[in-house]
């Protein structure tokens, strides 16, 4: 028996009009209409559309939400096995309208949903990380190379298979790193690869260079002796027991800790939680990562203003700069809201 | 040079009176390999357990891996620094104990060591599944310092997989692997129509129990040299490492070398493998400057058309990584990078913590963030608790039921960066 597919177009596909109709509401009809003529060919006999559901572009997008729950409806209604959404080529509205759609569907029935857009569509964007989008030409004269694509990939969605190559099998990459096995041992891959590389043949990284954030240093403060200052660490200083639980690598949180009143960190009531480095003279004395003991004689000495009474832990150790970019945006709110004029940031 | 490796076939481990090899099988005196191990003063006891692959085991944490190796005909002894004199190495006959690895346990330093699981699906990722592991659990003494406690276990794995060997000396050889390596007269003008290709090895070298030693001498202390490959086969460099489980290079992966192993496959055919040359990984700016431009300057000076840069470990380590391939690269020599990828546990966070636009061809050994989840085993030997704190595992990842969740991080050579293994990953 076929698999069944509820495909969601918009006013203009559904030859309803252009713009002057983008306001209509939602309705669904029985089988195919427009591009689901093409598509419903290229997909059987695997796989039938059953039911499609048409929105106008504008009526989506000041009723998302209720849209996307009724197509979720639609598809239960129908007993869909997949949403195909579009394509949708450069069309903003519409492809933002099938890229929500099918995230909506797929996050609340587990169904495999795929639209297709234009690289340059926001809908890309807004939802590579979440679904299956296969890359189109900029306009609808793209359609006869898109819906071939289309109507491949969801039959192997269908069938219970990933995506594993997005390139060849032309969708947008979601930007996922996930390991696999290859035929060969590393060692061997780097060696042929760079034979490839000598002779000026095309070869293909595993790993294409991230590319860095670069933070423009803040001019310096004018008056330390006024300043307030706060301490930061990713040195994984925590108070003994580690009563956050911070991990000694790949840290998935980050600690905020009252100092006020402590002039020194003594063995035996803070300790490291570092799981990347020698932890005995840290532990011997916390204040070789955290000196405290240090700031508190400055602001003694009247060299800095004074400590701010919480610092902030995690621990800096295998741990995914999209944490350290999470954790280190909410100590600085914090900082900032505590009116903290500069932060001293200790690692190991 | 010219190096045999004469090597035995090991399929099973068992008990016996007499250490020795036969039909396969290695007959083990406890006894004597015991006094042995115990000749250091730093241990008080030590139990020895035989484990082969597909059994119901999971040993954690385990500190180093070592193949038994023993020098048949010299100069020299393997482990030069530790169990032979300093002699240089890589020449004449080394008895290899094929298939069988040294485990060592006991806690060291809590959170660095790592898990070996001999069936199901952690057993897919670490390279010590697939061997028979003799299993040294150590006893320190009382009050042992912690980095003399290492030295004590590190060595005493090294006595016992040498101890192994030397009682086989006599044993049948299984089959003959040989390697030469000629004087830079001849094997420069060899082959003038193939590419001339060095790797740049790169050792784990940042201190305070992140150590490599190379015939006894931490690496940290060497500037950047030449070694013959057919020397790493002879147990030239060892490893002190207590860094994450995953991407340390073990003596076993030192003596075993698969970068070395393909380059000498290739050799003749499609590249002409000229030079060996290792490096540091130090901490300073300075340290790390000075032996990139140094390393990068020995490949020149030999007239290196491409080299295979491997890494050890990560994070800081990136840099010294990406120094060597710029530096490289800029010399007109092109390079090939082996590393694997912290890219977070969802896969979506950027993989290295440095990077540079040369770099644009690089084998990955995984991401190391990536979460398994272990089954409970029948037999558990050393102390499963350690998973909380042990690098890749993370509180609540030992369950009620003995399973464990925990990041690939904390799987013995899971992500190895000399690329033992056949993973690797993509982008979705």
């Amino acid at each position: 028996m076929a698999y069944k597919v509820v495909h969601y177009i918009n006013q203009f596909f559904a030859g309803i009009g252009g713009e002057e109709k983008a306001d209509i509401a939602p309705e669904v009809r029985e089988g195919k209409v427009g591009p689901g003529m093409g598509l419903g060919q290229l997909l059987a006999p695997d796989a039938e559309i059953v039911a499609t559901f048409i929105c106008g572009d504008n009526y989506f997008a000041t009723n998302s939400d209720k849209v996307c729950q009724e197509v979720i409806d639609c598809c239960k209604k129908y007993k869909a096995d997949a949403l195909i959404a579009g394509p949708a080529f450069n069309a903003g509205r519409y492809g933002t309208a099938c890229a929500s759609v099918c995230a909506a569907v797929q996050k609340e029935l587990g169904i495999p949903t795929l639209t297709a857009l234009y690289k340059e569509n926001p809908g890309v964007d807004l939802f590579r990380k979440e679904i299956v989008i296969v890359e189109t030409a900029n306009s609808a004269r793209g359609m006869g190379k898109a819906l071939p694509t289309m109507a491949a990939v969801a039959k192997k969605l269908l069938s219970g298979k990933a995506i594993e190559d997005p390139a060849a099998e032309g969708v947008f990459s979601k930007g996922i790193r996930q390991n696999m096995f290859y035929s060969e041992p590393g060692a061997e891959r780097a060696v042929k690869m760079l034979i490839k590389k000598l002779k000026k043949e095309p070869f293909t990284t595993e790993y294409p260079m991230p590319v860095f954030d670069r933070v423009t240093p803040r001019p310096p403060v004018k008056d330390m002796s006024h300043a307030k200052i706060a301490i930061v660490t990713s040195g994984g200083i925590v108070p003994f027991g580690n009563p956050d639980h911070i991990a000694a690598s790949s840290a998935q949180n980050f600690g905020e800790y009252d100092i006020s009143g402590v002039t020194d960190l003594k063995k035996g009531e803070y300790q490291t939680a570092h799981g990347g480095y020698d932890q005995t003279y840290a532990n011997q004395d916390p204040d070789r990562v955290l000196p405290v003991d240090v700031l508190r004689d400055l602001v003694r000495e009247g060299k800095i203003g004074s400590l701010y009474e919480h610092y902030y832990a995690t621990v800096g150790n295998g741990t995914a700069v999209a944490n350290a970019k999470k954790f280190g945006t909410e100590i600085g709110k914090k900082l900032k809201d505590a009116n903290v004029q500069a932060v001293i940031l200790t690692s190991t | 040079m010219k190096l045999e490796l004469c090597k035995i076939v090991v399929d099973k481990l068992e008990w016996g009176p007499r250490t020795s090899v036969k039909d396969k099988v290695l007959t083990i005196n406890k006894d004597e390999l015991v006094a042995k191990i115990l000749e250091d003063p730093g241990l008080k006891g030590v139990e020895v357990e035989l484990v082969h692959p597909g059994e119901s085991t999971r040993i954690l944490p385990v500190k180093d891996a070592v193949q038994p190796r023993y020098k048949l005909e010299g100069p020299g002894q393997v482990f030069p620094g530790w169990i032979g004199d300093v002699e240089t190495v890589g020449s004449g006959k080394t008895l290899v104990l094929d298939g069988a690895c040294v485990l060592t346990t006991g806690r060291l330093v809590a959170p660095q060591e790592g898990i070996v699981d001999m069936s199901g699906p952690g057993a897919e990722y670490t390279p010590f599944s697939k061997t028979q592991n003799i299993v040294l659990v150590f006893e320190p003494v009382d009050g042992l310092e912690l980095h003399d406690l290492e030295a004590v276990y590190r060595k005493a794995g090294l006595r016992a997989a040498f101890y192994l060997a030397e009682a086989c000396r006599d044993c049948k050889i299984d089959n003959v692997e040989t390697y030469e390596w000629p004087p830079f007269t001849d094997s420069l003008k060899a082959y003038p129509n193939l590419p001339k290709i060095a790797y740049v090895y790169m050792l784990q070298s940042q201190g305070l129990l992140h150590d490599t030693w190379v015939y006894g001498v931490d690496a940290k202390r060497i500037l950047p040299t030449l070694i013959s490959p057919t020397e790493t086969m002879d147990g030239a460099i060892i490893s002190g490492n207590c860094v994450s489980a995953c991407d340390k290079n073990n003596t076993y992966v030192h003596l075993n070398n698969p970068v070395i192993k393909s380059l000498f496959e290739h050799h003749g055919k499609d590249l002409n493998f000229i030079g060996c040359i290792i490096t540091n990984e130090n901490v300073t700016l300075a340290d790390k400057k000075r032996s990139s431009w140094y390393a990068i300057n020995l490949a020149k000076m030999l007239g290196a058309d491409g080299v295979v840069i491997s890494e050890e470990g990560f994070g800081n380590p990136d840099a010294d990584l990406i120094m060597n391939c710029w530096k490289a690269e800029r010399a007109g020599i092109r390079t090939v990078l082996i590393t694997d990828e912290y890219a977070g546990r969802d896969g979506s966070s950027q993989s290295l913590a440095d990077s540079c636009p040369e770099g644009d061809a690089c084998v990955t050994a995984g991401n190391a963030n990536e979460i398994v989840v272990l089954p409970p085993m029948k037999k558990v030997i050393g102390d499963p608790s350690k998973a909380d704190v042990i690098a890749g595992g993370f509180f609540g990842s030992l369950r009620e039921d003995g399973s464990m969740e925990v990041e690939l991080q904390a799987i013995l050579g899971s992500t190895c960066e000399l690329g033992f293994n056949l993973i690797g990953a993509r982008t979705l």
